[in-house]
């Protein structure tokens, strides 16, 4: 693959302008303007195209080619076996336990980080002493870095950590658990620390979201009448759907790819039971750690293609009406 | 280019160097080295000691080191550097399989024709590291599996010897719950440690015969591999482990299985050789440690067709790149020359291999292991290594699952069998 391919692709649309155009000024006019308009837009576009080719669509499609073969990642690929590897990653009941991780992870995201995060959100939205310091501690956990969430959330729940100290001194003692090692707890345990993680993502872009949402209306309802709850349920929701929708679909495919604090908080042992296994991190051990490169990369695409069919089905369905305009409309 | 036209100009009077010697050391060159003494201690700061010697000796070469943490060396730093044609020149290998792969994808330099006096001086355990034939690296510690207790505990709980057979180990497991110590600390979170003792059970039901035969064809159909897999279910199910231990990672880590015997709270660990090591990193009074600790071999096992003086162990090595400069196989031998050797040994990180370093070993435990080492019969590499990532992975898998109580010993044997044709 060489750069001038790359570059002559955007290019390549120059001696094809868009057809249906009726010129309205003169017609060399027209045309200059035409053409000014496609060299802004090779000019602009060209360098991140040249990027996202290199470095995403490139070694997408070598993901690919590598998955179709035996391959142990020493010397070339040359043993080919077809889709040999995609059928074997379907038999093995250790990748079905990771995909149902990530649904785990999916849904229980959705379903208890969305009526939490609006709640809190709504609760910020309103005017009162402290509010930024509340704002700021809901967002500190999004901020520090999967790795450190990780590790601090393992030295906490593990072996006599704070977890189970503070359990038996409040008398539950009985509910003290090896809550990353005992194979039916350690997701539960998982999802609890990613909620915690990523809720102040949510209650931050709500937030935003509230901003967006016009005083008059709200006035005007309270004017009319309206409780504090009417007004929430019957003026400020519906006009949060926007943002409720970008918040769920960012949270289902972050919830696919979930890696980091997993393959931090987790002990290898009960991640390759499948205790704990997600597609992401069944990948790498099975990529780098049994060495089996080619079956892998077939693990990375399956994710790849479950991520993209999943947002492709959301956008269609859901997020249709919100970038309808993003998409659709010309812009004059 | 220029400093090497200077350096043949200069070459010509009263130098006796041969034809191959008088290329060396005459150009600037630098070795980059990749080893996987990462955590600061004892072998860390040894080799940079090292490097900067050979440094002085030969001002032309420059070493830059880089210390990599150990499954990040061998499964993603390395294999991708190999890959990418960027390979460091010299560098951690631990023969077996994966050095077997390594040779046939052509990245590593033969140097069988320049070592033969370093590999007559280590004997049989340079072995490990030839393929075909072949020597394509050396090791620098070589040692055996076994058992290492708190004497302490033992003489409290009434252990007068060392247990020599597993009837005996049983019986101490018992004596030792009596006093209220966990008896084996094991950390089964890591998954081979636990797998350690699955492979100890295969020694002492296969004979020799049959395990050299499965490290070639890797079949794996002696009955043998499912009586080790029985064997190591009828110990787990005596409890002589602490609780939890499928949470517990191996070493380096205070709340790891090392840890335990480390502080005193569990009385046995089975580790290899670098174990003396790691136990230091980790305990909170070393010199106490160095009071209490002993080693002994892997029991054995009454009636069963392993050799009883076979065990188990492995090296740590270092191989050159195909591409490395000539310079790199000079400071390969410099590793294991008798003064680095003697060095290494007085770290205590682990066992030296070279003839005459032995006196370097001052710590009793570590004593013990070399002449254990020295009276086995026969030392079956690590099987993970032995077999190779794929198949090892598989395995070690398999036996985790024995210990977390939802596998079996026919499934080890059918995922060592199924991973060996994926």
């Amino acid at each position: 693959m060489t750069s001038t391919d790359q570059t002559r692709f955007p290019a390549g649309g120059v001696s094809a302008p868009p057809a249906g155009l009726r010129p309205t000024a003169r017609p060399s006019a027209r045309r200059a303007q035409t053409r000014r308009k496609w060299y802004e837009i090779v000019g602009l576009t060209t360098p991140a195209l040249v990027v996202y080719v290199t470095f995403v669509l490139v070694p997408m499609g070598f993901a690919f080619y590598y998955s179709l073969f035996r391959w142990r990642g020493v010397g070339p690929p040359t043993e080919y076996v077809g889709f040999k590897n995609y059928t074997l990653a379907f038999q093995d009941p250790i990748f079905l336990d990771a995909l149902r991780n990530n649904a785990i992870v999916v849904f229980g995201s959705l379903l208890i980080q969305g009526p939490i995060a609006l709640g809190v959100a709504l609760l910020l939205n309103r005017r009162f002493r402290g509010r930024s310091t509340f704002r700021l501690l809901a967002f500190v956990p999004y901020v520090l870095a999967e790795v450190t969430v990780g590790i601090m959330w393992k030295l906490i729940l593990t072996g006599d950590g704070t977890v189970d100290v503070l359990l038996r001194a409040v008398g539950l003692g009985g509910l003290v658990q090896a809550w990353l090692a005992d194979l039916d707890v350690v997701i539960w345990t998982l999802l609890f620390v990613l909620t915690w993680k990523y809720v102040g993502f949510a209650i931050i872009l709500l937030l935003a979201g509230l901003s967006n949402v016009p005083d008059e209306l709200t006035e005007a309802a309270a004017i009319d009448g309206a409780s504090w709850w009417q007004i929430q349920r019957h003026i400020t929701l519906p006009l949060l759907g926007p943002t409720i929708r970008i918040w769920m679909f960012l949270s289902m495919i972050g919830s696919l790819q979930v890696f980091d604090v997993v393959w931090v908080t987790s002990v290898p042992a009960v991640r390759s039971l499948g205790a704990s296994a997600t597609m992401a991190t069944y990948m790498v051990d099975n990529g780098f750690f049994a060495r089996l490169w080619g079956y892998g990369n077939a693990v990375a695409v399956i994710l790849f293609v479950i991520s993209f069919v999943a947002a492709l089905l959301f956008q269609r369905f859901l997020l249709r009406r919100d970038i309808e305009g993003a998409i659709t409309r010309r812009a004059n | 280019m220029t400093s090497a036209l200077v350096a043949a100009g200069c070459s010509g009077g009263g130098d006796d160097e041969a034809d191959t010697g008088s290329e060396l050391y005459k150009n600037p060159v630098t070795l980059t080295w990749w080893h996987n003494a990462s955590q600061d201690g004892p072998g860390k700061t040894y080799w940079e000691k090292v490097a900067k010697d050979f440094s002085a000796a030969h001002p032309t070469v420059k070493i830059e080191i880089e210390a990599i943490e150990t499954n990040q060396l061998q499964r993603t730093r390395l294999p991708a550097a190999l890959l990418s044609n960027d390979p460091p020149d010299i560098f951690q290998a631990w023969g077996g399989g994966e050095m077997r792969e390594q040779v046939e994808a052509d990245y590593l330099k033969d140097v069988t024709d320049q070592v033969k006096s370093e590999v007559a001086d280590i004997g049989s355990a340079a072995e490990i590291w030839q393929v075909d034939g072949k020597q394509y690296g050396l090791p620098f510690r070589m040692g055996i599996e076994g058992v290492w207790y708190n004497k302490d505990m033992f003489a409290k709980a009434g252990i007068s010897a060392p247990p020599t057979t597993f009837d005996e180990l049983n019986t101490a497991v018992t004596k030792l719950k009596a006093i209220n110590v966990i008896p084996i600390a094991l950390g089964a979170g890591d998954k081979w440690p636990a797998a350690h003792w699955w492979y100890n059970f295969a020694l002492r039901a296969c004979s020799v015969d049959t395990l050299k035969k499965a490290a070639t064809d890797r079949t794996f159909d002696d009955p043998c591999f499912v009586k080790a897999g029985q064997d190591l279910k009828a110990f787990i199910d005596t409890k002589p482990f602490q609780n939890n231990f499928i949470a517990t990672p191996g070493q380096n880590d205070p709340t790891s299985a090392n840890g335990l015997l480390a502080n005193g709270r569990a009385a046995m660990e089975l580790m290899g050789d670098w174990n003396r090591g790691t136990l230091d990193t980790v305990a909170t009074d070393k010199a106490k440690l160095a009071t209490f600790l002993g080693w002994f071999p892997v029991p054995a096992i009454s009636g069963s067709a392993g050799d009883p003086k076979a065990a188990l162990g492995g090296g740590d090595g270092f191989a050159c790149s195909k591409k490395a400069p000539a310079e790199c196989v000079e400071f390969l031998k410099y590793l294991v020359s008798p003064e680095v050797q003697k060095g290494y040994a007085a770290t205590g990180t682990g066992l030296p291999v070279a003839k005459g370093a032995a006196d370097g070993v001052t710590d009793p435990a570590l004593k013990s292991i070399l002449t254990a080492t020295s009276e086995a019969t026969y030392v079956q590499l690590w099987l993970d290594t032995a077999y190779g990532s794929t198949v090892g992975n598989a395995m070690n898998d398999a036996i985790v699952a024995i210990f977390a109580g939802n596998g079996s010993p026919e499934k080890v044997v059918a995922a060592m069998k199924a991973a060996a044709s994926k």
